[in-house]
């Protein structure tokens, strides 16, 4: 083993968004098995790296709705030398943002003090809770992002084609079939 | 009771220590501990730091808008928005879908449990289960798995993967498709496809059983410590059918207490408020429901699997009923309440969304063409579904142009909010109060959060707005000052 290749090393998040882009990336299904062969995982939602470490590619998810997020994917950037903004969210806000042009405080209050099967009606504000922001941010605002695969999710075959056209070190090319935009 | 755990005396003068992310669950969630100077557990919290706000930006959309859009709560479990949101819609296009359409949707949604409960087994708990809770963590996942028990990993991805081709196949994708559609179905079953599942069922069941099996040689080769991780008593809720069977897709609501005494019985889920209410606490974004006639206090109580598999009478599908039997007689009879017995339940519904797939594939409604009504137009409308972690509750109100004016979800992991903290307390309490804390004890607590399945995307729903806006943070990191600015442009501290 020890004179083998280092292996790719990938690592995934998600920020705001709905997790449907890691389940469009395992309904890879069996190709899962091939991948692993491939690649090792650094920090993804399936593994119990809670930072992620130096990386080969880093795939982000979701949108930035919190400092929280900032502070996960800046963490992304300075580690991954590749970073691929996966799906809607994360390229454009997608439904998250729809919360963009509301008045949030509105909002907070509706919620937590006017709802009528509400008790101990108060705004939740504790130090634990990290800073959210007025709206939610695509990641190419906060930072530099290298690929941006389409889609809602982008669907399996997209994704598969897309990592290991990276993986070999081409430049990948997904054909228009499976390109989606929803 | 743990819930002197909720709330240390003194705060200011413990130690901090934090568990984030918590990971192999879906969605965002931390744990905080303050331990005292003999590291004795203090406090222990379980947050959700996350919100989205669907419940107000979906006001003034249109109600046919919503059952897609609601889906991007969740890409683990959309299918579930997505039909207890449509079955929101049909009582507001006042009309039953047609008995094909009723069989798609069931299709789709054991499709849905299939694939949510071998994810959350195969890919994310597992590992805990076959290597030990603090094993190392380069081992804990399913990488770990694939290499060491190759032919369990195998049987994972083949049952997830079946129950997303019955998502697609129903509702044209496998993550926020788009088949139903209020007062029915877009689209039957073609034959090619359900031949291609009719050749690969008899499989599926039978990777289901091994699953089950799986579960119980676990259990039963670690009986005291299963038994007893994590253990506590609480009421139960899910849906039931009118005769009391299991029934995932529409039922009336029961609650029972601890001691197994019916709290409700047979009751009519559009009336769910008159029975639960939800308190906000100040340090979780996601709110603490509970039912009405036991008080904040005492009335909060577990949904998913475990409740499901203990409240009902019986399964209505052969090999799950004689599993169903089984897992009951290991509690003498009784309702089972150890928080590990959740793994062993949700295989048992696995199985039986399986056998359930199998039943309706011979049944030819599947492609008839008979797929919508329409009825007469209300403008309220309650859904409510077993999702793969248990009771989702959409509820809508529409104004006459057609468009939302007020929406109410409460998801799964809400309703279990309060057990799973009374989870973390006391496996805090058996587990770390007292030692040097070191990642695999942490892991300890994670075991348990992860028990539940919980979905931290769909609980992130409620909406905020921020009214926060500055943080003062030293050269350490660490935090200073938490300054809140008001709407109106005021500042708090
Ligand atoms: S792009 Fe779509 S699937 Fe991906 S996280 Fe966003 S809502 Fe979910």
């Amino acid at each position: 083993m020890a004179d083998e290749k280092p292996k790719i090393r990938i690592a995934t998040c998600s920020l705001a968004g709905c997790f449907g882009c890691h389940t469009s990336l395992l309904d890879i299904d069996e190709r899962l098995f091939d991948l692993m062969e491939m690649v090792e995982f650094d920090r993804t939602p399936f593994t119990d790296i809670k930072h992620c470490g130096p990386c080969d590619i880093g795939i982000v998810e979701g949108g930035v709705s919190n400092a929280e997020n900032a502070r996960v994917l800046k963490e992304f950037r300075e580690n991954c030398n590749v970073l691929v903004a996966i799906g809607s969210c994360a390229i454009t806000g997608n439904v998250p943002a729809l919360r963009n042009n509301i008045d949030l405080w509105d909002c907070f209050q509706e919620v937590y003090l006017y709802d009528s099967g509400t008790e101990g009606k108060q705004i939740p504000n504790d130090p634990e809770l990290p800073l959210p922001f007025d709206k939610v941010y695509p990641i190419y605002e906060v930072v530099k992002v290298d690929y941006f695969l389409h889609g809602c999710p982008p669907p399996a075959d997209a994704i598969w084609r897309f990592l290991t056209a990276l993986i070999q070190g081409r430049e990948p090319e997904i054909g228009y079939e499976s390109l989606r935009y929803d | 009771m743990t819930s002197e755990l909720e709330t240390a005396a003194n705060p200011e003068k413990l130690k901090r220590i934090v568990i984030e992310p918590v990971t192999r669950v879906e969605g965002h969630g931390k744990v905080t501990l303050l331990l005292d100077e003999d590291n004795r557990v203090q406090q222990a919290r379980f947050h959700i730091v996350e919100f989205r706000g669907f419940e107000k930006f979906i006001q003034g959309r249109p109600y046919t808008e919503v059952p897609v859009l609601v889906q991007r709560l969740c890409g683990i479990c959309p299918v579930s928005h997505n039909l207890a949101a449509s079955k929101a819609m049909d009582v507001i296009v006042g009309a039953a879908p047609p008995p094909a359409a009723d069989k798609l949707r069931r299709l789709m949604h054991m499709g849905q449990m299939l694939q949510s409960h071998a994810l959350h087994f195969f890919h994310l708990s597992s590992p805990d289960l076959l290597f030990g809770f603090d094993a190392e963590v380069g081992k804990r996942n399913i990488a770990g798995l694939a290499m060491q028990f190759p032919d369990i990993a195998r049987q994972g991805v083949g049952l997830r993967k079946f129950g997303q081709e019955v998502i697609r196949m129903t509702s044209g994708k496998r993550v926020h498709g788009t088949g139903v559609i209020p007062g029915g179905m877009s689209k039957n079953l073609s034959r090619e496809d359900r031949d291609w599942l009719l050749a690969e069922i008899d499989q599926v069941v039978r990777w289901s059983q091994q699953a089950v099996n799986l579960i119980k040689r676990l259990y039963g080769e670690h009986k005291d410590f299963y038994n007893n991780f994590g253990y506590y008593r609480s009421s139960f809720m899910s849906l039931v059918r009118e005769d009391g069977a299991m029934d995932l897709y529409h039922g009336n609501l029961r609650a029972i207490d601890d001691k197994g005494q019916t709290i409700f019985d047979h009751v009519d889920y559009s009336h769910y408020g008159d029975y639960i209410h939800e308190e906000v606490k100040s340090w979780s974004y996601m709110k603490f429901p509970f039912i009405r006639s036991q008080g904040r206090e005492e009335g909060w109580y577990r949904v998913g699997p475990l409740a499901r598999v203990n409240n009902c009478d019986f399964i209505p599908t052969p090999l799950a009923e004689a599993e169903r039997k089984i897992f009951k007689e290991y509690d003498g009879g009784r309702a089972s309440h150890a928080t590990l017995s959740f793994h062993w339940a949700r295989m048992i519904e696995m199985l039986h969304s399986a056998e359930a797939i199998r039943e309706l594939l011979h049944d030819d409604d599947l492609l008839s063409d008979d797929l919508v009504n329409i009825g007469e137009r209300q403008l309220r409308g309650v859904g409510v579904i077993e999702a793969p972690r248990g009771t989702l509750i959409h509820h809508y109100r529409i104004n006459e142009d057609e468009q939302i004016v007020r929406a109410n979800l409460i998801v799964a992991t809400t309703h279990n909010n309060q057990a799973m903290n009374e989870a973390i307390r006391q496996v805090s309490l058996q587990y770390l109060d007292g030692q040097q804390l070191t990642e695999g004890l942490l892991n300890y607590i994670e075991v348990a959060i992860r028990a539940f399945d919980p979905c931290l995307s769909c609980a992130t729903h409620a909406l905020g707005k921020m009214p926060l806006e500055v943080e003062l943070v030293d050269a350490e990191g660490a935090r200073v000052k938490r300054i809140i600015k008001d709407s109106d442009g005021g500042y708090r501290a």
